[in-house]
């Protein structure tokens, strides 16, 4: 694809590429003997003639003729490489190379190398290639060029990104939920509650805070089940345990993804959440998606010496 | 203008073009024999002996001395050096370059009359020149045989390439040979196995030796190397160089071995010009220094054998110094002046750094720690009680034994050390060779840390088990423990 906004620019960069070969060689032919001063003798002064500093004299020691030869071969082959690869204006050369198409060729192979070992994973369950400690290895790498950014090295999450060690799952932690949340990501959408005006707002945060056995104020807890009833159970459900079909949090086990205290759950209340998981479909091959599935439900699921209090 | 005239006596300048490039005159060199030669001689056995020997060696199972540039690590018998080390490459580069100065100062080119690779090949081929053209008078005649070429001229240059390009290719197969393992190389070359691209550099290795040693020769000394052209200011009029001394030898001339010299008022130059035979750049060395020489001495072995014939004292060309023929030193004399500022400085500047190097080199830690913090979060609350930050660490075990790591972090009171999954971290085996990376949480109680930045420091410790014993290595790496407000 041309960089140039129109043609006009491609022939002047072609023409001034070439008119800038063909002046080399016109000022090298062109230099390539000197005008010598004859001795008194009549033979030829080994100097140039040029003279600097009262003494200093410039004597003419001429360099070997394949010295010129490999000047004009230099020019030669800036011809043939401008003939064959990319370079006057928008010409793409005999061979149209691009460096997009160098980089799909050399992930094609990558990918025909590596599929022997990928193939072997694929046919295996996700639990099976879980319990596999190469795969691990495989899976941990995955993880840590395409998941750390924003899950954490750690898997342990950050604020807005859910915490994937742990046995809570926004959309569900069986294997084919996770491989659908990797493969086709996620959007979790709270909408914003502004209209149930200050007051409001505080009551429901009381009452939300009130469901993970939080400190909260028993009136106004009373008075937010009621707005809760009335706004929140359609995704929360009527105990606020959450919805996995729309990724509604459980909002009764004290895991918090934007956080837990008075004013970031009234944050969350008053002006909405969305939360984003990439699709990574286009990124990452579907057996890499499969490793990176194992590795994910491995992190909350084969570790029977875990020991985390919850 | 150059051309000075007496007064009023006017010349004619006559202007004619010449050309700026010429067409190379081929040098063809007479043999020697003498010191100098012996010299280089015993140097291009031993340099040769060294580059072909050394890739054959063994160390531990392994090729001793291999550069395995595809997987990043250099091993040179018990070392092995990963890219971190460039430092140790730098070091080497400075210390050759300062040790060039050192020894041009002291005594001219004695790198490339007797080491450089130029030198010593050009040497092995006009060797094999000799044995198959014979020796100067024989190969001019036989460049003057014009096409179309006889039997006999024939036979004798494709004789000469054969074995040439044997050498040469024998050059570019153990040159590879430092790159790739060279026992599984010569398996591949057996068995027509190679890869394209060793292929190709065995080629044009191959193919380099044969053109430089066999035809480019005192061009690439002459043209291509830069050291010629700054030699200039590395030698003084105190550096031995080879030198003809004019005093003695001129005026020139030949003279009948009865003929008393005194009488005819010529000097000891008898004018052979064996010493421009020999010469292999072509030069005149009674020219005076030129930066075409290579200080081989050839000139001074020819020189010393006329004068050995002539009954005349050996050493008309010698290695001496400027200042030595000026003002007629004695051996003595001019010894005493290496001992000068310049040479002092330089030997000085070598000896520190060769001792820092090998001081570096004997004490080098081959474990290597890289903490990277998680740029993603700041800091994690953990049940209203912990905070704490995620780190990514890289551990490195550049020796080859495995290592027992163990973590340890300090800094702030009460930090924790955690793996991913929250659970202690029990000793960690590095394989050897090879780096691990190890997501961590450092945590700490929320207690009344005011909101900022705290360094802390990772403490890492090894135990590098040898067949012998365990060595203790240690590494502290920095970085940041945030608490956010």
């Amino acid at each position: 694809m041309s960089d140039f906004v129109n043609a006009g620019w491609s022939f002047y960069v072609t023409i001034v590429t070439l008119a800038g070969i063909a002046a080399c060689l016109w000022l090298l032919f062109s230099q390539r003997k000197i005008a010598v001063v004859l001795d008194k003798d009549g033979s030829v002064a080994k100097d140039t003639g040029h003279v600097w500093d009262e003494d200093l004299r410039e004597l003419n020691n001429p360099l070997p003729r394949w010295w010129m030869w490999m000047f004009v071969l230099s020019c030669v082959f800036g011809l043939v490489y401008l003939y064959v690869f990319p370079g006057l204006g928008s010409n793409p050369g005999a061979v149209a190379y691009s460096t997009q198409g160098d980089l799909k060729q050399s992930l094609i192979i990558a990918n025909t190398e590596l599929k022997p070992v990928y193939d072997k994973y694929v046919a295996m369950s996700v639990e099976q290639v879980a319990a596999d400690p190469q795969a691990r290895i495989m899976g941990q790498r995955l993880y840590l060029n395409n998941c750390s950014q924003c899950h954490g090295s750690d898997a342990g999450g950050a604020k807005g990104f859910p915490n994937l060690t742990d046995r809570d799952w926004l959309y569900g932690g069986a294997p084919e939920n996770i491989k659908e949340t990797i493969t086709h990501g996620r959007g979790g959408v709270m909408p914003s509650f502004s209209h149930l005006g200050d007051d409001g707002i505080v009551n429901v945060t009381n009452y939300v805070r009130s469901l993970s056995g939080l400190s909260a104020d028993s009136i106004k807890v009373a008075k937010g089940k009621a707005i809760y009833s009335d706004n929140c159970t359609a995704c929360h459900g009527a105990e606020g345990k959450g919805n996995q079909l729309l990724g509604a949090p459980n909002l009764t086990d004290k895991i918090w993804l934007y956080g837990g205290t008075q004013s970031t759950v009234m944050e969350t209340l008053r002006n909405g959440r969305q939360g984003m998981m990439p699709a990574q479909e286009n990124v990452l091959t579907p057996e890499k998606i499969h490793l990176l599935t194992a590795y994910v439900w491995g992190l909350s699921n084969n570790e029977p010496q875990q020991a985390s209090p919850k | 203008m150059a051309v000075s005239s007496p007064p009023g006596k006017p010349i004619s300048i006559e202007i004619i073009e010449e050309s700026l490039y010429e067409i190379r005159r081929k040098i063809q060199p007479r043999s020697v024999t003498g010191v100098f030669a012996r010299w280089r001689w015993g140097l291009v056995l031993f340099t040769q002996l060294l580059f072909y020997g050394l890739p054959w060696l063994n160390w531990n199972g392994r090729q001793a001395v291999l550069f395995d540039l595809v997987h990043r690590k250099f091993y040179i018998f018990g070392l092995v050096l990963w890219p971190q080390d460039i430092i140790y490459l730098t070091l080497l580069l400075i210390i050759s370059a300062l040790s060039l100065f050192l020894f041009t100062a002291i005594a001219g080119r004695l790198f490339c009359g007797y080491a450089c690779p130029q030198t010593v090949y050009t040497e092995i081929f006009m060797w094999v020149e000799k044995k198959i053209e014979g020796d100067r008078s024989a190969r001019l005649r036989l460049d003057e045989e014009k096409w179309p070429w006889s039997m006999r001229k024939l036979r004798l240059k494709i004789t000469k390439h054969s074995v040439w390009l044997l050498i040469a290719f024998a050059t570019g197969f153990t040159f590879i040979g430092y790159f790739t393992p060279i026992a599984s190389l010569q398996d591949h070359v057996l068995d027509f196995s190679l890869g394209p691209w060793q292929t190709f550099w065995w080629a044009f290795y191959g193919f380099a030796t044969w053109g430089n040693a066999g035809f480019m020769r005192e061009q690439v000394c002459k043209y291509m190397c830069p050291y010629a052209r700054f030699q200039s200011v590395m030698v003084d009029r105190d550096t031995f160089v080879v030198t003809y001394d004019k005093s003695r030898g001129e005026p020139r001339g030949s003279r009948h071995k009865s003929a008393d010299r005194v009488e005819k008022g010529l000097g000891d130059c008898v004018n052979c010009s064996i010493c421009v035979q020999v010469c292999p750049t072509g030069i005149d060395i009674r020219d005076g220094l030129q930066y075409m020489c290579i200080g081989c001495g050839a000139c001074i072995d020819a020189c010393n054998q006329v004068m050995d014939k002539v009954n005349y004292p050996k050493g008309l060309i010698r290695y001496t110094s400027e200042h030595a023929i000026e003002n007629r030193q004695s051996n003595i004399e001019t010894l005493r002046r290496i001992f000068r500022p310049r040479v002092i400085v330089y030997a000085t500047f070598v000896a520190v750094l060769i001792s820092l190097f090998a001081f570096s080199l004997w004490s080098r830690n081959p474990l290597r720690v890289d903490v990277m913090r998680d740029r993603g979060s700041l800091a994690r609350e953990v049940e209203g009680v912990s905070l704490e930050n995620i780190y990514r660490i890289q551990i490195m075990n550049a020796s080859e034994h495995p290592m027992a790591v163990s973590l340890k972090v300090e800094g702030l009171d009460n930090l924790k050390i955690l793996d991913s999954r929250g659970n202690q971290i029990e000793s960690l085996e590095v394989e050897p060779s090879s780096n691990q990376l190890l997501p961590v949480k450092v945590r700490t109680s929320i207690g009344d840390l005011a909101p900022g930045n705290y360094p802390i420091i990772f403490e890492v410790e090894a135990l590098e088990q040898t067949d012998h014993q365990s060595l203790s290595r240690t590494r502290h790496e920095k970085s940041t423990f945030i608490v956010p407000r």
